[in-house]
């Protein structure tokens, strides 16, 4: 059980990790946008394998996930917007060029 | 089967959605020439509903429950709310006559739909107790203000500022979300009582990486110092309503919830994991942002370092751990409303006629504008700290909440906020000696501003001067607080 629940775990968190990396260094807003899904669905396959493994009586965990994914997607759906109108403007999406506010 | 006279149990909630609707209605249904009056529509309503919601008596002794211990209310956090409805008309009444202005007036709808939106979000997460419903109630009060932020369509920083914000909510609600999973992985649960009975006593590795990413999280929201790079630039690049609204309002909102689930949640794990984050925090705070205050030329950059050092302040009242300190957070946040938002009123009444928000641009400017000036002269004061202004008492109580906890690192802290506080003065005061002392060639025209700018202002002004020497407000929100006293049973 305890090495079952280790197998999921371990990719998922490796997943986050790559998340977070992603979202230092790429440049390209859209694959910073990818990045930030890769960490919001590991943490979605964190519930779900406590949930399966750790607590099966109940589904707390599953519902959460369901809620998260959700709100995921209202989030990429609002940040996709606002990439697009900073591309009209900019003509670019490279996160280097968009430094006009700084200190 | 679901009881739904549950919902007539949630009046504040109920009612701001009343008000969302009839704003909406409104919008959609009514003819073109009366679309002008959308704003003062939107604002006599708002008004109405705090006026209501202060006269009914607060909820009726000790802490009601309901949807099976999801949603909490008691006294405590109908006075929260109270406090932000109030902050929430003086933001939609300064923001009257920018969203009547051109390029602003086809979307003016979508501006009070969706920060009335974000208050209603900003309700959830101060009464929630299982963290299904406060992640929902983040994630709304958030989301919209990024929306909110690229609202002027034709300025290209207002973009820029919501890119940034939008990037850095995303990475901190995943942030978030991993602490809520360890948590769930070692207690079970979502509902705050029970995974606070379930984690007392376990001392582990797991507990404070979640303890970490929550407060990290948190501290994205709050704009704590690790975690405070958006604020600068997305509150110079926003419209100067939205900056105002996300610098009191959801500041305020943030830092109450933040304090429920330190305290709810993780009570039991206090002295061994996060009262020395906090400690590490609070100080990086206050003092990062005074330094890097005192360099800024941008008021509204100014103003975004001035309220990161003032969210530290803030937090003084979260790791006191005390009813008082409690009761003075809530006080400190209501006078910080009033305090940042005449500072703000006067730079969009400024803005929007001149464009000019450098403070360079200010020299001269109470041989012109003598009120403007001196408003943002009591503003400076109360924020500052200096005595019969309310910001001397807020810091005053806030500091007093914070030694009773006892030990002797809360002094040392104490301390370190004391000598932020005279630090902070020098850079308060720059501005005004720029307004006042300062002489230039080309100083901002005398400027006419709108009568609803005008009564914001002066509604600013009143609270300034008041709400210090007004005792009676105090004994208000210390009396509400009965019901979350035994909360803090669980600190150890």
């Amino acid at each position: 059980m305890e090495l079952k629940l280790l197998m999921y775990l371990i990719p998922s968190l490796i997943m986050f990790g790559c998340g977070v990396y992603g979202f230092i260094t790429r440049k390209n807003m859209i694959a910073i946008m990818i990045s930030l899904e890769l960490m919001l669905n590991s943490v979605d396959i964190n519930f779900v394998v406590f949930n399966r493994f750790l607590f099966p009586g109940q589904m707390e965990g599953m519902f959460f996930t369901l809620f998260a994914i959700a709100i995921a997607a209202a989030e990429t759906a609002l940040a996709i917007a606002i990439i697009i109108n900073v591309f009209r403007i900019a003509k670019n999406v490279d996160i280097k060029q968009i430094t006009k506010l700084k200190f | 089967m679901m009881d739904y006279s549950q919902f007539l149990s949630m009046p504040q909630e109920i009612g701001l959605l009343l008000v969302f609707l009839l704003v909406f209605i409104y919008d959609t249904f009514m003819p073109e020439r009366t679309q002008r009056h959308l704003p003062v529509f939107t604002v006599i309503m708002m008004a109405l509903y705090t006026i209501y919601c202060f006269c009914v008596p607060a909820v009726k002794e000790g802490t009601q429950v309901f949807f099976g211990g999801m949603f909490e209310a008691n006294a405590a956090t109908w006075v929260m709310k109270n406090i932000l409805n109030v902050g929430t008309v003086l933001v939609l009444l300064q923001a009257v006559k920018w969203t009547n202005s051109d390029f602003v007036s086809v979307r003016r709808g979508e501006f009070y739909e969706l920060t009335l939106l974000t208050l209603f979000g900003m309700f959830l997460m101060i009464s929630a107790r299982h963290f299904l419903l406060f992640v929902i109630g983040l994630e709304t009060a958030s989301l919209p203000i990024a929306a909110l932020a690229a609202f002027e369509k034709r300025h290209y920083e207002s973009h820029e500022a919501a890119a940034k914000y939008i990037f850095t909510a995303i990475f901190s609600s995943a942030i978030f979300l991993l602490g809520i999973s360890f948590v769930y992985g070692m207690s079970g649960t979502l509902y705050f009582r029970d995974i606070a009975s379930r984690i007392a006593g376990e001392h582990s590795a797991l507990l404070i990486a979640a303890l970490a990413f929550v407060i990290a999280g948190v501290g994205f929201k709050l704009s704590l110092v690790p975690f405070h790079q958006w604020t600068a630039d997305v509150y110079q690049g926003a419209p100067t309503a939205v900056t105002s609204y996300l610098s009191v309002i959801s500041k305020g909102a943030a830092a109450f919830s933040f304090l429920v689930i330190l305290v709810q949640v993780f009570g039991a794990a206090y002295s061994q994991v996060w009262e020395w984050m906090l400690y590490a925090v609070i100080i990086l705070t206050i003092t990062l942002g005074n330094l890097f205050a005192m360099r800024q030329r941008n008021l509204k950059r100014f103003l975004a370092f001035s309220s990161i050092s003032q969210a530290g302040y803030i937090m003084l009242g979260v790791i006191a751990v005390n009813v008082m300190g409690m009761s003075s957070m809530i006080y400190y946040v209501l006078v910080y409303i009033f305090s940042n938002l005449a500072a703000f009123g006067v730079i969009a009444a400024i803005e929007r006629q001149t464009g000019r928000v450098t403070m360079d641009d200010y020299n001269g400017l109470f041989k012109t504008n003598p009120w403007l000036a001196f408003t943002m002269m009591l503003a400076m004061f109360s924020l500052g700290g200096i005595p019969p202004f309310a910001g001397f008492f807020s810091k005053f109580f806030i500091f007093v909440g914070a030694c009773h906890q006892g030990s002797v690192a809360i002094y040392v802290l104490v301390l370190i906020a004391l000598i932020n506080t005279i630090i902070s003065l020098y850079y308060y005061l720059l501005v005004v000696k720029a307004m006042f002392l300062r002489q230039d060639d080309c100083v901002i025209p005398t400027i006419k501003s709108h009568w609803s700018e005008r009564a914001g202002l002066i509604l600013c002004v009143l609270g300034i001067v008041f709400i210090g020497l007004v005792s009676c407000i105090y004994v208000y929100i210390n009396g509400s607080l009965d019901a979350m006293g035994s909360m803090f049973k669980l600190i150890q």
